[in-house]
């Protein structure tokens, strides 16, 4: 037992040694952004600079949730992806950190007003516009007309076809909220919600999922990030994706340090890398659609081409902002999602 | 019993309480339990991995002083006799004082200080924090609690058996530490208000919710959350009991000539990953599938999305479910002893008469028994209405999104919890309360050599049809998953491949050893370990209380035996809450770490271990253990040498029933995997919700037949006739 017990001893020994000798900086990275994209970017940093990365991938709203959560005690140190809102608000309760990046001056003015709105605690790092697709063959053997305005979707002939997402589990809708409220004004924009309502057959928990569900046959149209819809159209599904005529609002895709973060000096230098062209230039690999803020990142042909979409003047600062979100959601909830369908 | 040395326990917890103070790191490692950096690196002095008499030393953490005094009190009881009254006093106050300062300091320092303001008025701002125990503290805590345990038995509790009152003393710790606790923690948050105060009326706020309780469906709206989940569950109990029944009387009363195949039904829901039924009924009944074209092409109807809402889940839940009815009641239906049915008929009554007014009223609790389980499963079931709810809210569903969706309300969280508790612990009670008491069995030791009756043929044709065309419907429902992971993108492209397979499993064989490029290798390798340091301590933690339960009389047994039981009763996504809530800090702080996995599997599967052991123990005489306690032996020694070599079947099954739901669970999971500790089960969702379901199937294909193995081997192990009991067992008590 003795003999046991030593030789256990020396080998654990042994063993510590040998991880610390191995023993390299570490990064915990939370990713909001699609699942292989995360993954990709975590590879390609670890490559990159011989930084360990310890990646998890929640929706950016569970993120939020967990940076919240965490807050006495962060576990994670840079959180990377998924729609601004949440970044705006985790800034707003000082849950995140201000750092201004050297490689600022690379983006667009829409990455750096994201981050000047929040006092510099986060940036932008794509963006992407909101909008709707539709499975061609179901509105075909529907015998449906081609929607081409958000004012189409309230035709009754499309009652039950339309999906989107409950605003209060996910970014994407409260996006489409926030961004009716601002087309129409607030009464016409809550009059769309109720006409919409009744046509939606279904509000789902994930922001994407309309689009998808689209994609494979269980739904006719989806309001959705239009890269969303353009990824279901380049994996094959018969999608076709549609910027709405009357214009339309949009995200920008956020990256922010938490505050407290354990690897700060390794989340710094994550960041930088994260604005560069050669990590911006990872999306096409993951057939992400969305438009990199790095001036001289490539952009995908199949990508909506944002100079041809008529966008609203997003006000991200009062939109974002936990009162307002507060307020808009409730007012969902108690005027729109309590009508019969 | 005057001997002078001090018996060996003694020491040896007064050892290990020294070690856990002055040799081990007291605080938790940033890198886990499995880091040994902190041997090498400024260890003993650096602050983050000093044990707590090095911080003292170094005038730091001075709150830990007191536990020295605790320390030293027991070395004064070494050289006392047992019978000594100041031995066990000595013992008492020493576990007593020193458990008792490590929770108030544990609780009451925190990691801003201070965690209450009246200790903050009273003392003033500490000026410093403290992380989560580490495995000097868990250590010193553990030779505390059974320093304690000692002093009490050698006051006589128990006929002063050590053992006894030692393992009474652990289970107690841990089931309060991992089950009550966290539980109690979220009730709590269900009063927060969002400044961190206390307040009846957010609570009320939250609990008179529309979306919980509103009866709009009534009038074309939708339902409250709580209605839904109720009315689901009675019904998916109601029909899976009767479905479970038909199963049942087909394969004991009938001649129907492949009843194997029949009883091979009942593993499946032990086998299966709790969504992939969900996907498979989409490709089969959702607007674009299979059977659902078929149909609108047949007939010109127009496809609708009838599956996704109420009939879905319901569908769903009843394929996942019913073998669980069947399997309890096949025993009882079996049990049902064949003279009494004998009697019936000796006295002329015919075979439609033997049945309804004997048969049937014997199986009555049975079929009580199975309407409660079909009952809490719904309840507690997360991943088919995840998958298929469609507009359709569930309670399970909707506590999810409360924490994880862009409304992020924990209080809202926790009411929802609370009314999902109070919906499974009532079954739960009625359950216990209301059959506990009956005796239902008919089967006694004496020999019965009767052979059931047939069912009457009236009945018979009926039940034989409804059985076998749902069994017939289940099989269909499990070739389309298999189908489902072969296929290249559902409903676009079905040509057949193995891609999905390759991309989730594909290995490289390179110089160095073989790489798993897969994308599903991390998740699998983490589940299948995961699941092996779970399964040996769930059994371990289960056997023993088995032992206490049935071979043991003290003080507060019921009340002991509820508490182990309850975990059973609740459902995994109020687990995850609550475990997020309790530990995510100090004194326990181990959200992020894989050891709350394998925490949150032993207490959800530990009833299971129990019943397993409950039911083979109370099968070994009593006699057995007598014979070995008068022969000398102590209690430690007869459980270790005389029952547990007995009960080899149980722990196997215990083993490969908490190996097999700690890789399919989910609800629980979902809130507790982290980078590093990936699940298998949270991978397939996140591929789902990513539209490969291609992936996600060909995963959830390979858990199958991983865990088929597993069961496999089991079987070959043991023995048919006695997994089938066992197994039957399990998923009966599962969750």
């Amino acid at each position: 037992m003795k003999k046991v017990t030593t030789t256990l001893a020396g080998s654990l020994l042994a063993l510590s040694a040998s991880m610390t000798a191995a023993q390299a900086d570490k990064l915990t990275f939370y990713c909001s952004a699609q699942e292989d994209w995360c993954q990709l970017m975590a590879r390609s940093f670890e490559e990159a600079t011989g930084i360990d990365v310890n990646m998890t991938r929640k929706s950016s709203g569970e993120t939020f949730a967990q940076i919240r959560a965490e807050s006495s005690n962060p576990k994670g140190d840079v959180w990377w992806g998924g729609t601004g809102d949440p970044h705006l608000q985790a800034a707003e309760e000082g849950l995140t950190m201000e750092y201004v990046s050297p490689m600022r001056d690379q983006l667009h003015d829409w990455a750096i007003s994201q981050a000047e709105s929040a006092g510099n605690r986060t940036i932008g790092i794509y963006s992407g516009a909101l909008g709707y697709g539709y499975n061609t063959d179901l509105l075909a053997a529907n015998n449906l007309p081609e929607p081409a305005c958000w004012k189409d979707l309230l035709k009754p002939e499309y009652k039950g076809h339309v999906q989107m997402a409950n605003p209060n589990s996910s970014g994407t809708a409260y996006t489409t909220l926030a961004s009716m409220v601002q087309i129409f004004g607030e009464d016409e924009g809550f009059d769309f919600m109720k006409g919409l309502h009744a046509n939606v057959n279904q509000y789902t928990k994930s922001g994407s999922a309309p689009i998808k569900a689209a994609g494979r046959g269980e739904n006719t149209i989806g309001i959705v990030f239009m890269h969303d819809a353009v990824k279901q159209a380049v994996s094959g599904f018969p999608v076709k994706v549609v910027a709405p005529c009357e214009g339309t609002g949009y995200e920008i895709g956020s990256m922010s340090i938490i505050d407290g973060a354990r690897n700060e000096e390794e989340a710094k230098k994550f960041y930088d890398w994260a604005l560069s062209t050669d990590a911006q230039n990872l999306a096409l690999q993951v057939n992400a659609f969305q438009v990199p803020s790095n001036k001289g990142a490539e952009t995908s042909e199949s990508a909506p081409d944002m100079s041809t979409i008529k966008l609203i003047d997003y006000d991200f600062k009062k939109y974002g902002s936990s009162d307002e979100r507060k307020r808009l959601l409730q007012k969902w909830d108690e005027d729109v999602s309590v009508l019969p369908q | 019993m005057d001997k002078k040395a001090a018996p060996p326990v003694l020491i040896f917890w007064i050892i290990a309480g020294w070690v856990g103070y002055c040799l081990l790191p007291w605080y938790m490692l940033e890198d886990g339990f499995l880091s040994f950096d902190w041997l090498v690196d400024g260890y003993p002095f650096e602050e983050d991995y000093a044990p707590a008499l090095f911080l003292i030393g170094q005038g730091e953490k001075l709150w830990l002083a007191p536990l020295l005094a605790a320390l030293t009190l027991p070395l004064f009881a070494l050289r006392r006799a047992k019978s000594d009254p100041l031995y066990a006093g000595l013992l008492i106050l020493s576990g007593a004082l020193g458990f008792g300062w490590l929770i108030a300091q544990g609780f009451g320092i925190g990691i801003r200080g201070f965690n209450f303001n009246w200790l903050e008025t009273m003392f003033g701002d500490l000026g410093d924090r403290q992380f989560g125990m580490g495995y000097g503290g868990m250590i010193t805590a553990s030779a505390f609690l059974f320093l304690l345990t000692q002093g009490i038995a050698a006051r006589g509790a128990i006929n002063g058996d050590v053992f006894v009152v030692s393992a009474i003393g652990g289970v107690i710790a841990i089931v309060t530490a991992f089950v009550f606790f966290p539980i109690a923690k979220m009730l709590f948050a269900a009063f927060v208000t969002d400044d961190g105060a206390y307040s009846l009326s957010v609570f009320a706020a939250k609990f008179f919710d529309d979306r919980l309780w509103g009866l709009g469906c009534l009038a074309g709206a939708r339902c409250g959350a709580a209605w839904n989940s109720l009315f689901l569950a009675i019904l998916v109990g109601l029909i899976t009991t009767v479905l479970g029944l038909c199963f049942a009387l087909v394969v004991t009363r009938s001649g129907f000539r492949y009843k194997r195949a029949i009883r091979a039904l009942t593993v499946l829901p032990i086998i299966t990953p709790p969504f992939v039924i969900g996907l498979a009924l989409i490709l089969l009944f959702g607007l674009s599938g299979t059977v659902t074209v078929f149909v609108s092409d047949l007939f010109g109807t127009q496809p609708t999305r009838w599956l996704y809402g109420m009939p879905g889940v319901l569908i769903a839940q009843t394929l996942a479910f019913t073998p669980i009815a069947f399997l309890v009641l096949i025993g009882v239906v079996e049990g049902v002893s064949p003279s009494m049915e004998e009697a019936a008929q000796t006295l002329r009554a015919n075979r439609w008469q033997t049945f309804r007014t004997v048969s049937l009223p014997l199986m009555r609790p049975g079929l009580a028994n199975a309407f409660l389980l079909g009952f809490i499963e719904s309840m507690a079931d997360f991943g088919n209405p995840l998958v298929l709810g469609g507009n359709f809210d569930v309670l399970s569903t909707e506590i999810f999104f409360a924490i994880v969706g862009a409304q992020y309300d924990q209080g809202r969280a926790a009411v929802l919890a609370m009314v999902l508790l109070f919906f499974t612990l009532s079954a739960f009670y009625a359950q216990r309360a209301w059959l506990g008491k009956k005796s239902y069995t008919t089967v006694s030791g004496k020999g019965d050599a009767g052979v059931h009756p047939l069912m009457p043929n009236g009945l018979a044709i009926p039940v034989m049809g409804v059985a076998l065309g749902w069994a017939l419907f289940t099989a269909v429902v499990y070739a389309m998953i298999i189908y489902g992971s072969v296929v290249e993108l559902w409903g676009v492209n079905n040509s057949l491949t193995f891609k999905h397979y390759v991309t989730a499993f594909s290995v490289r064989f390179e110089a160095e050893g073989i790489r798993w490029t897969g994308a599903a290798w991390d998740s699998f390798w983490t589940t299948i370990t995961i699941a092996a340091i779970a399964a040996p301590l769930t059994a371990a933690v289960g056997l023993v209380t088995a032992y206490l339960l049935t071979r043991q009389s003290f003080a507060g047994k019921n009340a002991f035996e509820f508490g182990t039981m309850l975990s059973f009763a609740i459902p995994g996504t109020v687990i995850g809450v609550s475990y997020i809530l309790a530990f995510n800090v100090p004194p326990i702080e181990i959200t992020g770490t894989g050891v709350i996995l394998v925490i949150s599997f032993i207490f959800r599967n530990m009833p299971v271990g129990v019943r397993a052991g409950i039911a083979s123990m109370s099968q070994l005489d009593k006699s057995l253990d007598e014979s070995s306690l008068t022969l000398g032996a102590n209690s430690w020694q007869t459980f270790r040498r005389v029952i547990l070599p007995l009960l080899r079947p149980a722990i196997l099954a215990a083993l490969v029933y908490s190996f097999v739901r700690a890789m399919t669970a989910i609800s629980a999971v979902i809130f507790l995997v982290s980078a590093e500790y990936d699940m298998a089960t949270s991978y397939i969702i996140g591929r789902v919700e990513n539209n490969d379901y291609g992936l996600a199937i060909a995963y959830s294909t390979t858990l199958i037949f991983v865990m088929l193995t597993a069961v496999g081997l089991l079987q070959f192990l043991v023995g048919r006739v006695q997994i089938g009991r066992r197994t039957s067992f399990g998923a009966g008590r599962s969750s």
